[in-house]
């Protein structure tokens, strides 16, 4: 959770240079080993926090083990073919979890190709353009909407958004994008598109939530010297605020892909439910987490169990790979300039 | 004194408590397709002994033979029958007590709503993908008279394990080699066709919004939503409708071996409805805690003959008394 709250000071804007960093007054020294009063209370905090800290790790792997070693029967049955199998046979005991594995994939990118803009866009709006009156009520909707429960959520989906998907967007879509494989082929209104919107409705409070504290905590400063330079209002922003914020804006969406890629219930509802890899996205999905919500409860055989559990298992391995990935892609994009 | 008086005061209220908490609890859990009967029954019961208190999960079938297995619940409840080698997993003796039957029900969706008919063979070749438009001949010839358009045909299935697949698979299974082979029976099955609805409100919400799709929901759900049901022919050449008394005709032509485990799909019964199945609790023929194990036979045996008459109203079909009488007799043997 400190991403962000640590990235302002470490990517100094592009005024650095004008002397305009803020300074910290030496506040810390206090706190430093070294140096200050020394109290027993200093050590038991470090421990505290120390051991606050290992549990998370720990609970991480914990749950890695255990998912491990329910999913062992599975494991050692069909070793990496797995990965790369798309036959899903509960009669006849094989498993494959590639078509789970695209869907989850392809619709948190979906969710957050719709979301990401939205969401900043949003945030902008709420920190720097709209007038002050409307923005701490505007900022309170955006956060009601994570407060509706994901199934609410579901059943909206089925019976507002999907009918409304098949009547009107997507025949618009196939209409003006036909040329394209991902635009073609029938018309179900469940599907993986459906899916991929349903998510980037619920990630978006979260990615809103974190882009409006980050964007706050750009110094004014920043913005100042912008103006001061004679930049137009979107110079300012592209310049001053969202190079200055671009580290902690990518923390947010990582948070919230790590969202997406989790939800289960509403996605479930809309998706179709089909394992299957399809160019179209049209055609119906399904995602790692709802093959388990849908199938866990009346698994009776042990290597269904089990493969179910190894689904769980991949599920935490796409997560961490895809956040392992985002560092390296931050780290790439955070070192090569300032430009925005 | 007077902490003595607020002592005992305190002692009572405990007494009170433990005395109000000293009901006998037992647990149960699975199956969910019977849990609106389950749990009017438990409600009921506790007005003829208030002495026990039930508490039942609804977990599904697979939670509730494994929990039954692991001991951890006092019975369990399933739509399907154990397989046999999870019987031989277990620690003692797992008894089957059929309670009642449910029937699966096909529900369309087509401009007009015509009432059709469909047999066997075509219910199966739509569900393999075989027959993919409303206007196919075979439908048509089933169908003289109604109008039956152009469209294609959208399969719709439950995407979440339940029985209500069970007993779908189970009846085409039965009726066809082929897809006894190519896809079997289960709770859920690789489909070859079609769109997948979370539960039967997934499956009926998809079927109400989209023309030309036809899929399957539990008998009770059709009727309390008032969805369209397709007649189905039966082994004996009858077209019958979906009913509690149908499912009820299903049950009395069965035929049902010794440890009830038994399907009851495609029954040579006249009046039988072919897509029918029964669910079942799953007991310890040798309770381990006498006293609980007393209380649970008592109950069963009040829910084998007062509570199969709460069944209809609910629209589940009751046991018919044949096999009322030798679960009866099966009850008794649970020490």
């Amino acid at each position: 959770m400190g991403r962000w709250a640590s990235v302002p000071p470490a990517s100094a804007g592009p005024f650095q240079n004008l002397g305009m960093k803020t300074k910290d007054p030496g506040g810390d020294a206090g706190f430093s080993q070294d140096t200050g009063v020394k109290s027993p209370w200093d050590s038991i905090f470090k421990w505290f926090t120390f051991l606050m800290a290992m549990s998370v790790i720990a609970l991480i792997f914990l749950v890695g083990y255990e998912l491990f070693k329910s999913s062992r029967l599975s494991i050692s049955k069909f070793g990496w073919r797995f990965l790369v199998s798309s036959d899903w046979d509960p009669v006849a005991e094989q498993f494959g979890a590639l078509p789970f594995i695209f869907g989850t994939l392809v619709s948190s990118l979906i969710a957050l190709i719709i979301a990401v803009p939205l969401s900043i866009g949003t945030a902008l709006y709420l920190t720097e353009l709209a007038p002050v009156w409307v923005r701490a009520p505007l900022a309170f909707l955006v956060q009601l909407l994570s407060a509706v429960p994901s199934v609410i959520l579901g059943l909206w989906g089925i019976f507002v958004m999907v009918p409304w998907l098949r009547e009107n967007l997507f025949p618009w879509l196939r209409s003006a994008f036909g040329f394209s494989p991902l635009f073609q082929g029938p018309i179900y209104g469940v599907s993986i598109l459906a899916g991929g919107i349903i998510i980037a409705i619920m990630i978006l409070p979260i990615i809103t939530s974190v882009s409006r504290e980050i964007i706050r905590s750009v110094p004014g400063l920043q913005r100042e010297a912008a103006y001061a330079l004679g930049a137009t209002r979107w110079e300012v922003t592209r310049i001053a605020v969202l190079s200055y914020a671009k580290k902690g804006l990518f923390g947010a969406v990582i948070l919230g892909l790590g969202r997406a890629l989790g939800e289960t219930m509403a996605v479930t509802m809309v998706i179709g439910n089909r394992p299957e890899i399809a160019k179209s996205l049209f055609a119906p999905g399904y995602t790692l987490a709802s093959v388990v919500a849908n199938e866990f409860a009346e698994a009776t055989t042990e290597i269904y169990l089990h493969a179910l559990f190894e689904i769980g298992l991949v599920l935490l391995g796409v997560t961490v790979l895809v956040n392992a990935l985002a560092q390296l892609l931050l780290r790439a994009f955070g070192g090569s300039g300032v430009k925005a | 004194m007077k902490l003595l008086k607020t002592l005992t005061a305190c002692a009572a209220i405990v007494t009170g408590i433990s005395q109000a908490s000293g009901q006998m609890l037992i647990n149960g859990a699975g199956a969910t397709f019977p849990y609106p009967l389950y749990s009017k029954w438990f409600f009921e019961y506790a007005k003829v002994d208030p002495s026990v208190r039930f508490n039942y999960q609804s977990i599904g079938s697979g939670g509730g033979q494994k929990q039954i297995l692991e001991q951890t619940v006092d019975f369990g409840a399933s739509d399907g029958p154990m397989s046999d080698e999870n019987l031989a997993k277990a620690k003692g003796k797992i008894l089957h007590i059929p309670t009642v039957g449910g029937a699966v029900v096909i529900t369309y969706n087509l401009p007009g709503s015509p009432a059709l008919k469909f047999d066997s063979d075509t219910v199966v070749d739509i569900f393999l993908g075989k027959i993919t438009k409303w206007n196919d001949p075979r439908l048509a010839k089933l169908n003289e008279g109604a109008k039956l358009p152009e469209l294609d045909i959208v399969v719709v299935h439950r995407s979440d394990g339940s029985g209500t697949s069970y007993i779908f698979t189970d009846y085409l299974s039965n009726v066809s080699p082929e897809w006894q082979k190519s896809v079997g029976k289960n709770a859920s099955v690789k489909w070859p066709v079609g769109l997948g609805g979370k539960g039967n409100e997934g499956v009926a919400g998809q079927v109400k919004q989209l023309q030309g799709s036809i899929g399957y929901v539990e008998l009770a759900y059709a009727r309390q939503n008032k969805l369209p049901v397709g007649e189905l022919k039966n082994a004996a050449g009858n077209f019958i409708k979906p009913s509690v008394a149908s499912v009820t005709s299903a049950f009395a032509s069965a035929k049902v071996p010794d440890d009830f485990r038994f399907s009851m799909v495609n029954p040579p019964g006249a009046d039988a409805y072919p897509i029918a199945g029964t669910t079942w609790l799953l007991v310890y023929e040798k309770q381990t805690n006498a006293e609980k194990g007393r209380k649970l036979v008592e109950f069963l045996n009040w829910a084998a003959t007062q509570g199969e008459g709460m069944a209809a109203a609910l629209d589940y079909a009751p046991l018919p008394e044949e096999l009322q009488k030798r679960v009866i007799e099966r009850i008794k043997s649970i020490q």
